[in-house]
């Protein structure tokens, strides 16, 4: 398990813990009490420091390295009745975007993503999750392929933004994210969005318009990331915490400024901690929402979201 | 003992005498460095007649260029931004937005107005760089919205002339939403079979290229212009390489596919105004 700075104290004490438990094995001694103690004092430990976590805490815990990334949630949600599918049918398949059917308790869903690596080789074959236009064309052509058979889209957004390339810009990057809009403004399928760890920019928005837009507890969504806003506001990348704080770029600050519908509860100390308790949450809240969203006629579904983004906005009218 | 000595005293023409150059009789290519009268340059629709130089421009000489007789009515133009977020880097947002507007004598980055070109109606919203950096927050994305409404209702075509750095971070997460509002709404001008003509102009990046500046029935551009979704900057730092001679201009997308026509600014209104005619008749 890999521990952030912040989480130090509780790396420790789970330590000592390990430490216990191994001399109580080799001493056949008593150490049930010690180790209950130990327990109780990561899980007050644990409340202690993600009871009170700052915005760049947030961030740091969205890039978190034992973070589940899409594929894992797919498999779990989809209880590995999931089948890829590849390719935009113009130029290539992009390997940092994924989609395919899936089913979900018996209802197929549609599942797109971006893909981050898991180790060095995986995050290079990734593109570390940031896609090509290729990749944002797959997704609207695999999004249309939903429409066109009346299945629900998922997507789960986790990328460091758009890959801002040479290959990009001639292959229409701008051009990709922007027809994804306005595409999925007008899909006539339920779609769910979640961000499941970081939603950085455009190349998050681009799969991102959606009936329920869902951020997990411990990811952030904005226009830019702290890093990128730090240099170029005060010219340094020295205050990304500040730049963190004035993005107002957490699930609690966008569920407070309407730009999202709701928080995914994690489980103390972050989705990698207790990934299957995680995956129940997110599969529990689409099934809840599409039950919601079934009932809408298609007109009402697609009103009600173009309205829905149309409101979104802070205007002073003199 | 100096070596030099000055005879005469300093100057001697009376400030009666004194002959003055009018402020801005002259204009210098920035470009080919040729020098023109600002009267003529004007009079070329602000083009370099050396070089074809197309010099920045507003949402005011934009709409003097396309309107006949410069005859428009401004839509919604009392909206001003909010600061939603309470917004403090360097300076106060507050302070950057009534800073910017002193200085520019505008509300915001962008301006719309129904008028006629060559008789046919026409709405136009055009940005100005001048403010922010034509950044797009919350007041773009309402301008915007509600003129497609105007052109819903009244069935007129639109034309959005993008000039921006993208994004506003200052608004942070509503204004990366503006995006997905102006794209919604630019589909139900779409079901509605309503024109939207997109014209690029430079710069044209980020959060706009990647939604309404693409997103043209027509994209057309003007020449020379700067058009992308990353800066040339960040692209050549992550490729680690010296950018192709032409890389982001108006010529280069052209060629890439996304764009329909390159339209010198003198030949914009007559183009556009044919262009409008085809849609009609």
């Amino acid at each position: 398990m890999n521990f952030l700075e912040f989480e130090k104290p509780i790396s420790e004490l789970i330590d000592e813990l390990e430490k216990v438990k191994k001399t109580g094995e080799k001493t056949k001694a008593d150490v049930t009490t010690l180790v209950a103690d130990l327990e109780g004092k990561i899980t007050s430990k644990r409340k202690e420091i993600f009871g009170a976590l700052t915005p760049w805490q947030r961030v740091q815990m969205s890039r978190h390295p034992d973070r589940p990334y899409t594929m894992a949630y797919i498999s779990a949600l989809t209880n590995n009745t999931f089948i890829e599918l590849h390719g935009d049918r113009t130029v290539k398949d992009d390997k940092a975007m994924v989609g395919g059917f899936g089913s979900v308790d018996g209802q197929t869903v549609m599942f797109i993503g971006q893909q981050k690596g898991i180790n060095t080789k995986m995050r290079q074959f990734r593109n570390f999750g940031m896609p090509n236009p290729e990749g944002y064309r797959k997704a609207l052509r695999l999004m249309k392929l939903a429409e066109k058979f009346n299945k629900p889209i998922v997507t789960l957004i986790d990328t460091p933004g758009a890959f801002p390339g040479l290959e990009a810009e001639e292959r229409g990057q701008g051009e990709a994210i922007a027809r994804n809009l306005l595409e999925m403004a007008r899909l006539k399928v339920p779609v769910i969005c979640i961000i499941i760890g970081e939603g950085a920019s455009g190349g998050a928005l681009g799969i991102g318009v959606g009936d329920k837009v869902l951020m997990l507890e411990n990811t952030w969504y904005s226009v830019i990331s702290p890093e990128s806003c730090s240099s170029i506001l005060w010219r340094s990348w020295d205050f990304k915490e500040k730049a963190a704080e004035v993005l107002k770029l957490t699930a609690e600050d966008m569920l407070r400024q309407k730009l999202i519908d709701g928080i995914i509860k994690e489980p103390l100390g972050g989705a990698h901690t207790d990934p299957e308790t995680t995956f129940a949450t997110v599969k529990a809240e689409i099934l809840s929402n599409l039950n919601e969203l079934r009932k809408l006629d298609t007109n009402t579904l697609v009103h009600n979201r173009i309205a829905k983004f149309c409101s979104m906005g802070v205007v002073i009218e003199n | 003992m100096s070596w030099f000595k000055r005879i005469k005293g300093g100057i001697t023409t009376s400030t009666k005498e004194k002959k003055e150059t009018p402020e801005g009789l002259w204009y210098k290519c920035p470009s080919c460095k040729k020098i023109t009268t600002s009267s003529e340059h004007v009079q070329n629709k602000y083009v370099c007649p050396n070089c074809d130089y197309h010099e920045r421009i507003g949402s005011h000489e934009y709409f003097e260029i396309l309107f006949d007789n410069n005859e428009f009515i401004e839509l919604n133009e009392k909206l001003s931004s909010g600061d939603p977020l309470g917004f403090v880097d360097t300076k106060s947002y507050v302070t950057r937005v009534s800073d910017s507007q002193k200085k520019s004598g505008l509300t915001d980055a962008i301006r719309s107005a129904h008028g006629t070109v060559d008789g046919n109606d026409l709405v136009c919203c055009c940005m100005d760089f001048g403010f922010i950096g034509g950044s797009m927050g919350s007041v773009v994305g309402e301008k915007i919205a509600r003129a497609a409404d105007y052109c819903l209702e009244k069935r007129i075509p639109l034309l959005i002339i993008s000039k921006s750095g993208g994004a506003r971070m200052m608004e942070a997460a509503y204004s990366l939403m503006q995006m997905a509002k102006t794209a919604a709404k630019l589909a139900l001008l779409d079901e509605a079979r309503i024109p939207y003509i997109s014209l690029l102009t430079d710069p044209t990046t980020g959060g706009v290229t990647a939604s309404y500046a693409m997103l043209g029935d027509l994209n057309i551009a003007e020449p020379g212009a700067l058009i992308g979704f990353a800066g040339p900057r960040v692209v050549k730092e992550t490729i680690g390489k010296d950018l192709p001679k032409g890389f982001q201009t108006s010529e280069f997308v052209l060629e890439h596919g996304f764009l329909d026509k390159i339209i010198n600014r003198k030949e914009l209104k007559p183009t556009l105004s044919a262009l409008l005619n085809m849609f009609i008749h």
